[in-house]
């Protein structure tokens, strides 16, 4: 043996039972804990310094999140699946699964985007307190109006109302239909206090599900890159270095559980509760 | 008064602030003490035991019972000062706040860059009521005038009055970023954190118009100008009279309402 | 030819893409050293502005204000336009500016790197025997990321809103409305993710390529002081990269985390949604900052106490307790952070936990202190220079643990928060406690480095020089600081107290340009060591770690037989041996 080789690349340490990559990629998601933690901490402190947080499923989009919900667990299914077709020597099983773990996962990128894009479309415009009894039959929160702009000029806006929603709105929005035509209305400019899409900028909660959805798609991308590679260049190393690529797709496997958990723990927070 | 500044702790003209510098400095001669008994070991060491011929380390490490001796004190010192020293004055400025009894002087302080603005509620004792639209240059603090309890309060920019020997509590707010309401020779200190409104409560000793107030947090370009002065009358009722003469009178330099 | 070319990789994958942990250590070091003289000059021309406020600044005040020439450059424009005013002076953001990022640089650019990055990746792994690190390549871009970094808040200064200005601690909501803070958070997020990397890199290699024999008791306190900080990065960290895409969200996306509902700025309402809390960036920073205090401290202790034994020809008195102690600190150091925030309105339940905290955690830095101070009784002290830093880090360090006392009790941090008593209090603990130590660190590693020894005289000039000065430079601030001064002040003689002791100021400046002054003879002796030095064998200080075993320089690789550890890291003058020492690693042929 060589003097300089580095040790337990691809065979475990015999007391911590790990190879380095491993104990590595632990160690990585022990970081990782404390980010997405203090971002959760975070969201609770706003949620609790603020004087009406919405709830989730009145600006969310819980249909297209539940569907990513069972996309991303079945990612992490088929992820498994991958590692241990490697392990039962099955390699063309291996391409397959991973290749829908990947699959998977772009597809839960493509959602994302659909359930991203219409907020930039869709604006709230909450009024001046003098102003709020003229256009008391419009109201979709508590002193503001949220719609699609039809038209605008500078001094006026044409607005077509949602369908009130939310707390006083909640039994009628049953039996209504969920997309039904408001009549538009027109809303003076001089009355409105802020006008706003449904952008990170809209509210904390907007902005704390814009940034923790995006970190977390962020974290997607990094785990599609990774397994691409494993699918693709990655894998020559299956038939040199056998030991050790099955050490890598168990590491990305890891990695992949954990972005999973993320989501798990980021879907009732943010769009149930 | 004209208080002496120098190189140790300004001036002190408030009630509680003897515990604060009772507490310093304790601290700094327990410090001392603890750092010239350190010193005197460490030098008589570097000297005796220093690289000569005919002297070799000795390999046994020596029992030093004392060290852990030492580690206690030091420990139980720290407990003494947390416990009799340090919390009661704590304690005394955060929750003894006078009661109605004392009949304070309500003032508050609100932060903005670059300036200290001073809220007065004059003889109905309640605040008008103040809004972030109304802020402009002519009236800094937005006070709605429309608001009845606003008619006989006064606002004061950089420039704070208080009667000696009358309990204050101010309550310290902020326009735009954190600043910090520092006040040296009172011993007082509270940062000022948008959104909130943080009580602060003091009472002066000394009467005299040469003390300043002071930002201690940095707040931006002009920061370092961030200061006001202070003015202590010798009683309540020359504190009045002042209040009476500027409430009168709407052409004065400082920011007031008609 | 082209299988010779196979074994001698070319001079761009040896030195540059090295992934070589020595290689990648000196560019660590190299690239810290250079940061931290950048940071030093940065607060040279603010000390001018102390001492002389409202004067030109000489020499650099003409030639920035020279550039103000519309004429000139637009990068160079940028930079005068943040700093000077056309006289040449120091304008009042321009002091901010030098304030940040002096702050930014020494913590995050030049003390970590030089001490985790330089020493950590060069000595570690031979300390411990082992070939390399874990994860080489990991290793290369933490460094490659970590220059990123670098470089981008340098690039800040040149871009037309300048470079940060609201301290090294950018509290929002100034942070999120002053010019240039975007860059700043680019760049931290860059050098967190390099510590990350790094730490990951750290522990691993600890754990897992340790020699045969070398058990964690073994473990030179160097190591143990390496892996601590590991951790400490590890975990403290993320919630900071937190903190800051939220602060990078506020600037960019207009979000209003940190910002709360009807600010006003120059009587214009902010248009942003309101509802958001500044004090939550104050709790996620601290909760990394005061650990990173200890990643500051942590590897100098572990360099003094490696010198320390060496130097003293006897094993360290109280390892175990040291190594507890450490561990210990390291756990405290998480739940100490809400000491920094007592004048924030906090209640009091909360500040007798965290006052109750602090006062706990001052004990096992008092252990540890003791422990070295200990460790000289009965031994024989060489004096060499390596030596005379180590020896002066302790008192300094002790100055600078002893005046956080007061800081850690809030009824005196009424007083105390925010004026130069801070300052003072925590320069101690990183200017002549930290830097003396990773001094004595470029001393006593140089040779193996190099293969060459650094000149003892330019050496005595230079501890001389630093010791004095640097002592000059900080204890004046200590009397500012009572007397009421608060910091980042540009112009403290506007207030009574402060105009009192202007002349402390004024020394403090003087002392701060003798030291700058006083590092020349290390700048000389540095460069010109490398060619002139005197030729050091391969264990020159008679040491025993592991490190002293390898070849001189030591070769890719490390060692030359399977090192095997047969003792603990300090036997220096055994009974057996009473005038040698008995290195760990016994050569396994
Ligand atoms: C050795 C020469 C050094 C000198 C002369 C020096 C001087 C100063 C001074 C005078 C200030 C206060 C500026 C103000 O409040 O307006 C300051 C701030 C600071 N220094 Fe240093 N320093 C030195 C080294 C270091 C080192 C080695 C570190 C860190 C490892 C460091 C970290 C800081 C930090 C974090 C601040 C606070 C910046 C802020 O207010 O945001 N300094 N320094
Ligand atoms: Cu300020
Ligand atoms: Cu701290």
């Amino acid at each position: 043996m060589s003097v300089a080789e580095i040790k337990y690349i691809d065979k475990p340490h015999p007391i911590t039972g790990l190879t380095n990559g491993k104990l590595g990629i632990w160690l990585f998601l022990a970081s990782e804990v404390m980010l997405f933690g203090a971002l959760f901490s975070s969201l609770i402190l706003l949620r609790v310094g603020s004087s009406d947080w919405p709830h989730g499923k009145n600006i969310l989009d819980v249909p297209l999140a539940t569907l990513n919900t069972i996309i991303l667990i079945t990612s992490s299914v088929t992820m498994v699946m991958a590692w241990a077709s490697l392990k039962m020597d099955r390699f063309d099983k291996f391409k397959l699964y991973m290749g829908a773990t990947i699959a998977l996962s772009c597809a839960f990128l493509v959602i994302k985007f659909f359930e991203y894009s219409p907020k930039f479309s869709h604006y709230e415009a909450f009024l001046k307190p003098a102003a709020v009894s003229k256009y008391e039959d419009h109201l979709t929160g508590k002193a503001s109006i949220s719609g699609h702009i039809e038209k605008q000029t500078d001094d006026e806006i044409v607005f077509k109302p949602d369908t009130p929603k939310g707390d006083h709105g909640a039994d009628h929005g049953a039996e209504h239909d969920g997309h039904a035509e408001h009549a538009e209305i027109t809303i003076d400019r001089a009355d409105i206090h802020r006008l706003t899409s449904f952008g990170p900028w809209h509210s904390n909660f907007l902005g704390i599900y814009f940034t923790m959805t995006g970190l977390h798609g962020l974290h997607i991308i990094g785990g599609i890159v990774v397994n691409a590679w494993l699918l693709f260049p990655g894998s020559v190393m299956f038939r040199k270095e056998r030991e050790r690529f099955e050490g890598r797709v168990e590491c990305a496997g890891l990695y992949w559980h954990f972005v999973d958990l993320v989501w798990i723990f980021l879907f009732p927070t943010l769009y149930l509760l | 008064m004209v208080p002496e500044y120098g190189l140790w702790l300004p001036p002190d003209i408030s009630t509680h602030g003897y515990q604060v510098d009772r507490l310093i400095n304790v601290l700094h001669w327990f410090m001392a003490l603890l750092f010239v008994g350190w010193g005197i070991f460490f030098t008589y060491c570097l000297f005796k035991f220093r690289a000569r011929t005919g002297h070799r380390a000795n390999y046994e490490l020596p029992n030093a019972k004392i060290s852990k001796w030492a580690e206690v004190a030091v420990a139980g010192f720290e407990v003494v000062l947390l416990f009799g020293l340090a919390l009661p004055v704590w304690s005394q400025v955060k929750s003894d706040f006078p009661t109605d009894e004392d009949n304070p002087l309500r003032i508050r302080v609100i932060g903005e860059q670059f300036a200290w603005n001073f809220h007065y509620a004059g003889p109905d004792g309640i605040h008008g009521r103040t809004s972030p639209e109304l802020m402009k240059a002519d009236n800094l603090i937005g006070l709605d005038m429309s608001d009845p309890d606003a008619a006989d309060d006064l606002v004061t920019n950089n420039w704070m009055h208080i009667p000696k020997n009358k309990k204050i509590v101010c309550d310290v707010s902020t326009k735009d970023v954190i600043h910090s309401f520092w006040i040296p020779v009172l011993r007082v200190k509270q940062d000022a954190i948008p959104g909130m409104s943080i009580p602060v409560w003091f009472e002066a000793t000394e009467h005299g118009d040469k003390f300043q107030v002071a930002c201690a947090q940095l707040c931006g370009n002009n920061h370092y100008t961030m200061k006001g002065d202070l003015t202590i009358y010798e009683s309540e009722e020359t504190f009045n009279e002042w209040y009476e003469s500027m409430a009168g009178d709407g052409e004065d330099e400082e920011e007031e309402e008609e | 030819m082209s299988t010779d070319h196979h074994h001698n990789p070319g001079f761009i994958a040896k030195y540059v893409f090295s992934v070589d942990h020595k290689v990648i250590g000196i560019q660590y070091a190299v690239t810290a050293l250079l940061f931290l003289f950048f940071g030093f000059c940065l607060m040279m021309m603010m000390r001018f502005q102390l001492a002389y406020p409202g004067e030109e600044i000489p020499v650099i005040g003409g030639l920035l204000a020279g550039a103000l020439d519309p004429d000139t450059g637009g990068f160079l424009h940028n930079l005068a336009a943040s700093l000077v005013s056309s006289d040449g002076f120091l304008l009042p953001e321009g002091y901010n500016v030098l304030g940040a990022m002096h702050g930014t640089i020494m913590v995050f650019l030049g003390v970590v790197p030089l001490a985790v990055g330089g020493f950590g990746n060069y000595v570690m792994p031979l300390q411990i025997g082992a070939p390399d690190m874990a994860f080489p390549k990991l290793n290369m871009a933490s460094y490659w990321v970590f220059l990123a970094g670098g470089i981008v808040m340098l690039v800040s200064f040149f871009l037309p809103q300048g470079a940060a200005q609201s301290g090294w601690t950018s509290y929002p909501p100034l942070s999120v409305i002053s010019p240039g803070q975007t860059m700043w958070l680019i760049g931290m997020v860059l050098l967190i993710t390099s510590s990350l990397l790094g730490s990951v890199n750290f522990i691993v290699t600890i754990i897992h390529l340790r020699a045969e024999g070398l058990s964690f008791f073994r473990l030179p306190f160097f190591v143990w002081a390496q892996f601590v900080t590991a951790f400490l990065l590890l975990l403290a960290f993320p919630p900071l990269e937190a903190a800051g895409v939220l602060q990078l969200m506020d600037r960019v996306a207009g979000t209003s985390f940190f910002m709360p509902t009807g600010l006003v700025v120059a009587n214009e309402v902010l248009n942003v949604a309101g509802e958001g809390n500044p004090l939550l960036w104050q709790h996620l920073f601290w909760f990394l900052a005061h650990p990173e205090v200890y990643v500051l401290i942590l590897p100098a202790l572990g360099i003094v106490a490696e010198v320390i034994a060496n130097n003293t020809r006897k094993p360290l008195w109280g390892y175990r307790s040291m190594v507890y102690s450490t561990i210990f600190l390291g756990f405290m150091s998480f739940i100490v952070w809400a000491h920094h925030m007592f004048m924030t309105g906090m209640g009091e339940t909360m500040s007798i936990f965290f006052q109750t905290t602090t006062m706990i955690i001052s004990v096992p830095s008092v252990i540890i202190l003791t422990a070295l101070v200990i460790s000289l009784w009965g031994s024989s002290i060489r004096f060499t220079v390596p030596m005379l830093f180590a020896l002066s880090f302790l008192p300094m360090f002790a100055i600078g643990g002893l005046t956080g006392l007061p800081l850690g009790l809030a009824a005196a941090d009424i007083h105390l928060h925010d004026t130069y008593y801070v300052i003072g209090h925590f320069h101690y603990v990183v200017a002549p406690g930290t830097l003396m130590a990773l001094f004595a660190g470029i001393y006593y590693w140089y040779p193996k480095a190099t293969g060459r020894k650094m000149n003892t005289m330019l050496g005595h000039m230079h501890f001389w020089g630093s010791f004095i000065f640097l002592n000059a430079v900080f204890m004046p601030m200590f009397f500012q600081g009572m007397a009421g001064v608060s910091r980042r002040l540009y112009d403290q003689t506007l207030y009574y107290h402060g105009d009192a002791v202007q002349s402390l100021t004024r020394m403090s400046s003087w002392g701060a340009w003798c030291l700058g002054i006083a590092q020349i003879p290390f700048i000389i002796n540095f460069f010109a060591s490398l060619w002139m030095g005197k030729k050091a064998n391969d264990n020159p200080w008679e040491a025993t770690t592991l490190e002293w075993s390898t070849p001189t320089p030591p070769p890719h690789g490390n060692f030359t037989t399977v090192p095997v550890v047969v003792c603990g890291p300090y036997e220096y003058s055994p009974p057996d041996k009473p005038d040698g020492f008995t290195p760990q690693m016994t050569a396994n042929a």
